[in-house]
């Protein structure tokens, strides 16, 4: 039986990459995401893991190395984190445009400028428009259970689109958690062998990459969307195949304690454990009204049936984006929301807050607050199109 | 042409891997050193190419010039590219998912996407030494974007972000040793070429697939529409590059350089620079400087041969 | 012959673009870029094959009497093999 272990989420992470059973790995080193790529070096240094892997010179040629690895047909995989993400950019859209199954951690990095190494989704959410797969984490668990999935679902034929699982920088890959690491057994039964139908080959040459005029370009890129969008189906059956064997159910929209709450916090990513604590202390103290909490783990496609079922019975929807989309009218994830609920007729009032950059702790206390001040702002309204938190005046 | 040598091409396989129908310029010594390097390298190969002239004119949704398996990602990382397909069939044969079937990988792109922008992938590539030949179509600027000038365009050439003016005398800096950077990689094998003589291009692109690890060709590639000559000169100026000494052809086996067709008594730089409107505007002592330079370095590769122990062969293809 | 660019609706374009086709671009005349045609006097003709070598399309092949012939439906003129031929067998017209 699968024993749980006191293990750090990077190394349990490059574990599943191994039990996989993964190719290649190209990576370039970068904080916080370099515990991840050092294990993988490691097991296939220690021949615990027969895998080439490539030691490349930047991110832009670790992705670039992972569109030649899995055209040839291998099961690829890279990690990286904030300036490797954005140097990565230009290869992110090419990766999903020709359909190449490459899976990618990303332990998320606030940008330069000034340099932090530590924790924000600023980095994905200059990614969000390259047409990957992607899905967030918020437990060790959940690391290690989406990347074992996020093979299973991109080289899934019916796919065939890169995947991104994001996990927090440092509050994520540096913590030690308790992992149920998975059985071989169960992985193999789980993950089939990658099967990749249009891998390079003399016996049947091919041309991959043509450019296209403008006669064709419109139609290339809305078979890719068309494409993007039905993946969720396979993410979905994945899920539930995963929870068959593994007993663990994931869904595209995370609810907790959201069935007698009209008030509703919505978090991505490893906040959301703090989020939940703060929301049973609000509710033991019997704190005004029931608050519940929403946790958006698949970001792409947007799962935006799930999403306004999700708020179908709430009044105010508190929205924390951790990156803020400089000169608009919200954090990325407020505006997304908001955009998906404008033509339902019964919506919530959103109150979109950005905060928790570059490392900043949202604490328990933090998020009752924050909690407090929305429910505050939607009652009262406010003269910005969303807040900032946590800023020093 | 002498008599003996005539009929040798005939020797040549018939055998097209690059299919008619692309839509490179007219006259293009690119398309020509392409087909010419496919028939040196089969069809057991995989191509990767960079975004480029050759790019955009072998592919164009829903066709294709290309009868072995070819893929293009972007401008800057080809070689990267073919370091993860190297990489991933080493793997995949090993682990016994596919068979080995010796397919040899063959990086292509032109003198910017080389020289300039993919400079730090191929450098990485050559460091890590994956079995892979690159290939260098050099047409000395970015012809593709139109004609603007790269760090492989000759000193005095005109290009349109190198244009000649009152205060310009073209192309500022002198050509970027692109082999010689290679040659620092420690890599079995680099050589120049060039398709007016297709018997060396041909004899080095197989060597260069032979090589155990990376190896770099780059193959001097006339462009009528950028240099500003007649289509049907691009033959006959590439032979000139090789008798003036300004693109030398050799080759550097472990270290070790041969000039491979030798021409003891180089013609002046003018009976190259003349027939090309990129050269035009250089007035006489300015091309009597250049003409001193590729003495000098002309000489400095033969003392490089010299200090190798080989001896070039002369006029081969003559 | 498959779709063209024109043609092609969404659902038909292969996964991610992919071409399966190998050499399909052989469809595609260029013959009709050319303003100057090869002609030839094939009694000068010693069918060395130097034409054949140094064509940048690649679009010159032998005729059943073993002389070396351009494809007009590729040639886009360009005159290469008339100015290397060393006994000057072709001479470049103007398309009329």
């Amino acid at each position: 039986m699968s024993k749980r272990v006191g293990i750090e989420v990077s190394i349990a992470l490059a574990d599943v990459v191994g039990m996989a059973n993964t190719d290649v790995v190209a990576a370039y080193p970068i904080t916080p995401q370099t515990h991840i790529v050092e294990h993988l070096a490691e097991l296939v240094a220690d021949g615990e893991l027969d895998a080439e892997y490539i030691p490349v010179e930047s991110e832009h040629s670790a992705m670039s190395a992972c569109m030649g690895s899995a055209a040839a047909g291998a099961r690829t995989f890279t990690a990286t984190a904030g300036q490797g993400l954005e140097l990565m950019h230009e290869c992110l859209y090419v990766a999903s445009a020709m359909r190449l199954p490459v899976v990618m951690a990303v332990a998320n990095r606030a940008l330069s400028a000034p340099i932090s190494v530590w924790g924000d989704h600023s980095d994905v959410m200059a990614c969000r428009d390259t047409g990957w797969i992607q899905i967030f984490t918020e437990n060790g668990q959940e690391v290690v259970d989406t990347a074992l999935c996020a093979f299973r679902i991109s080289e899934d034929n019916n796919v065939l689109l890169p995947t991104m699982v994001h996990l927090d920088g440092f509050h994520l890959s540096h913590v030690i958690e308790p992992i149920i690491m998975p059985e071989q057994s169960q992985v193999d039964a789980f993950l089939p062998p990658n099967k990749y139908p249009f891998f390079l080959d003399p016996a049947r040459p091919q041309a991959m990459g043509d450019f296209a005029p403008p006669a064709i370009y419109t139609e290339t890129k809305w078979a890719q969307e068309v494409n993007l969008q039905k993946s969720k189906e396979t993410v979905l059956k994945a899920w539930k195949e995963f929870a068959e064997i593994f007993g663990r159910e994931y869904k595209p929209v995370e609810s907790y304690r959201c069935e007698d709450a009209k008030i509703l916090l919505l978090t991505m990513g490893s906040y959301s454990e703090t989020a939940m604590t703060a929301i049973d202390k609000m509710r033991e103290q019997g704190d005004g009204e029931n608050v519940g909490l929403l946790r958006l783990r698949l970001w792409r496609p947007f799962p935006t049936d799930e999403l306004r079922k999700a708020v179908e019975n709430a009044d105010v929807l508190i929205i924390l984006d951790r990156a803020l989309s400089f000169g608009s009218a919200g954090g990325p994830v407020g505006m997304e929301i908001k955009s998906a609920l404008y033509d339902v007729s019964k919506k919530p009032r959103i109150v979109n807050f950005v905060g928790g950059l570059g490392g900043r702790d949202i604490t328990v206390g933090n998020f009752e607050e924050l909690i407090k001040k929305g429910i505050d702002i939607a009652g009262n309204g406010s003269e910005n199109e969303f807040e900032i938190f946590g800023v020093r005046e | 042409m002498e008599n003996c040598t005539i009929y040798v091409p005939r020797l040549i396989t018939k055998k097209e891997n690059f299919a008619p129908g692309h839509r490179a310029c007219i006259g293009c010594g690119e398309a020509l050193a392409v087909r010419l390097a496919f028939k040196a390298i089969g069809q057991n190969v995989i191509v990767v190419n960079a975004t480029g002239c050759v790019e955009i004119f072998t592919s164009q949704l829903p066709y294709t010039s290309w009868r072995v398996p070819w893929i293009h990602t972007l401008f800057e990382n080809t070689a990267a590219v073919a370091s993860g397909i190297e990489s991933a069939r080493k793997a995949m044969i090993r682990k016994g998912i596919i068979q080995d079937t010796k397919t040899k990988i063959v990086a292509i792109a032109g003198d910017g996407g080389t020289i300039d922008i993919g400079l730090q992938a191929l450098s990485g590539a050559m460091e890590r030494g994956h079995d892979f030949l690159y290939i260098c179509f050099d047409n000395e600027a970015y012809m593709n974007t139109g004609i603007q000038r790269s760090s492989a365009t000759p000193f005095g050439a005109s290009t349109t972000t190198s244009p000649a003016g009152k205060e310009s005398i073209g192309q500022f800096a002198w050509k970027k040793d692109m082999p010689a950077i290679a040659v620092a990689h420690n890599i079995p094998y680099v050589a120049t070429a060039n398709p007016s003589y297709p018997f060396d291009l041909m004899a080095k692109v197989k060597k260069g697939l032979e090589a155990k690890g990376p190896a770099y060709i780059q193959i001097l590639s006339a462009c009528p529409t950028g240099w500003g000559c007649p289509g049907e000169l691009s033959v006959k100026i590439g032979r000139l590059a090789a008798k003036t000494g300004v693109f030398p052809l050799y080759e550097v086996e472990n270290g070790k350089y041969s000039i491979t067709v030798d021409f003891p008594k180089l013609l002046p730089i003018t009976e190259y620079t003349s027939l090309q409107k990129r050269f035009r505007h250089l007035q006489p002592e300015m091309l009597e400087q250049i003409q001193q330079k590729v003495v000098r370095k002309y000489e400095e590769l033969k003392e490089k041969t010299e200090m190798s122990g080989c001896c070039g062969q002369t006029g081969t293809e003559e | 012959m498959g779709k063209s660019e024109n043609e092609l609706t969404w659902k038909e374009i292969e996964v991610g673009g992919i071409v399966t086709e190998p050499g399909n671009a052989s469809q595609y005349k260029t013959g009709d870029w050319r303003s100057q045609k090869p002609t030839y006097d094939f009694s000068k003709c010693i069918k060395c094959g130097i034409c054949q070598i140094f064509c940048p399309e690649g679009c010159i092949n032998q005729n059943e009497e073993g002389y070396f012939v351009a494809d007009l439906f590729y040639c886009k003129g360009c005159g290469i093999c008339a100015h290397e031929c060393p006994t000057f067998v072709i001479t470049m017209k103007e398309e009329e």
